[in-house]
């Protein structure tokens, strides 16, 4: 692939595999209006998933759809953050990871916006309204459970540190993103971490929470190294297609 | 999914390019193109919306349309790809393709005043002015309720029935009631 598709695979990979955790939470959230709610958000995250990854296989130009990348290849071909496919656990631990990774996500199209890559930008463009609404979201919960009840306050915290590990990864510019950069496509999103801190910094201490200090991080989900976990979420979102071979609606 | 830049664009909330007095080419199109309803919210046509772009008849006599989505994921755009063609064909234009665009990123602002307006009266609390969030703090306005016109309404859930819409309540009458949010 080339970095333009690859950049691309990235993207549209973190956005279709938290799309597939959060479609896990209908009919399991704790209210009726978590199950919308999270399925919106996945449902807004699946739309800019299929976006890049049909981009992506454009650009490859080997004539791959976005069905063909997101059902047809194995677990060391997907690029996404390992963040993102951290299983949902406790309701925490999914607020948790969505603070975190649409904070990262808001900073990044708030400038890929202006990519000199004209569909890079318009699905910024896009996303960025969306991904605005999710992390408000994210952030009306830390606030509701973090300053909440002992109970409440006790699991959200817990959510903090189960993924707090992970977020690390989120921040790493290797040399492709940074060549990419350098020509107006891509944003560096080591950069990022300044904003992401603050903002973060903010709505933990106004939820009363402590800001973990995990003592070891991830890293290798862009080069195709996932957790245990992720195997089996892509043989639950694959198995469909693999089964029935070119079956369409 | 490249972007065109089709010549034929509504770009302001004033009006079609083509008035109904082009009863035979571009004009045409765009007033049957314009009057597919939406699946979801099927009290407003995709003009009234604001998704349907661009309408052109290129040199072979093909209709070329463009349409964007309202949020990324919506669910509705094959629906409203297949609608348009079948529209169009009824109406004499054969073989018309569809294409889709993201920029200029659809916002409620592309919503004409008469969508606007079906919508209050189906029920649906229509889009008010946008705002921005700011840090953690929401700045939350006022939504008049759609049965009674109460000021006095509640955010039930940010989430709604469609990716379009959040849940409200009404604290004068009781109702609930969906809010097409603005963004």
């Amino acid at each position: 692939m080339t970095p333009l598709a690859t950049y691309a695979l990235r993207l549209g990979d973190d956005a279709l595999i938290l799309a597939h955790r959060l479609g896990e939470w209908i009919a399991n959230a704790p209210q009726l209006e978590e199950d919308v709610a999270l399925g919106n958000i996945g449902l807004d995250l699946l739309g800019q998933g299929r976006l890049l990854l049909t981009y992506a296989g454009e650009v490859e130009g080997a004539g791959r759809s976005e069905d063909d990348l997101a059902f047809l290849r194995g677990e060391r071909d997907f690029v996404n953050l390992q963040v993102v496919e951290r299983p949902n656990e406790d309701f925490g631990v999914t607020i948790a990871r969505q603070l975190a990774f649409s904070t990262y996500q808001l900073a990044m199209y708030a400038r890929l916006e202006h990519s000199t890559d004209a569909t890079i930008a318009g699905v910024a463009a896009k996303a960025v309204k969306e991904v605005d609404y999710h992390r408000d979201h994210a952030t009306q919960w830390v606030l509701r459970l973090g300053d909440g009840t002992d109970e409440s306050r006790r699991r959200m915290q817990h959510g903090l540190e189960r993924i707090w590990p992970y977020v690390e990864e989120m921040f790493v510019t290797d040399d492709l993103e940074s060549a990419l950069a350098a020509d107006g496509v891509a944003v560096e999103v080591a950069g990022l971490r300044p904003e992401w801190d603050t903002y973060v910094d903010a709505v933990l201490a106004e939820a009363t929470l402590e800001r973990p200090t995990p003592s070891w991080t991830a890293e290798g989900g862009r080069s195709g190294v996932h957790t245990e976990t992720f195997g089996y979420l892509i043989a639950e979102m694959q198995h469909l297609h693999r089964s029935h071979p070119g079956a369409s609606w | 999914m490249n972007p065109l830049s089709p010549p034929y664009v509504r770009d302001d909330q004033r009006g079609y390019p083509h008035g109904s007095s082009d009863t035979t080419g571009e004009g045409r199109a765009w007033e049957v193109a314009a009057a597919v309803p939406d699946p979801e919210v099927p009290v407003l046509t995709i003009g009234d919306l604001g998704v349907l772009r661009g309408v052109v008849i290129d040199a072979d006599g093909r209709v070329q349309v463009t349409v964007t989505p309202t949020y990324s994921g919506c669910p509705a755009m094959d629906a409203i790809r297949t609608d348009v063609v079948q529209a169009l064909t009824d109406a004499g234009f054969a073989n018309a393709v569809v294409h889709t665009v993201l920029s200029p990123a659809w916002t409620t602002d592309w919503m004409s005043d008469e969508g606007k307006r079906k919508l209050l009266a189906y029920g649906i609390a229509p889009p008010s002015r946008r705002t921005t969030t700011n840090g953690p703090v929401l700045v939350s306005l006022s939504v008049r309720c759609p049965q009674c016109g109460s000021g006095d309404t509640r955010e039930l859930s940010r989430f709604g029935s469609t990716a379009c819409k959040a849940l409200w309540s009404c604290r004068a009458c009781l109702e609930p009631f969906d809010h097409f949010k603005a963004i």
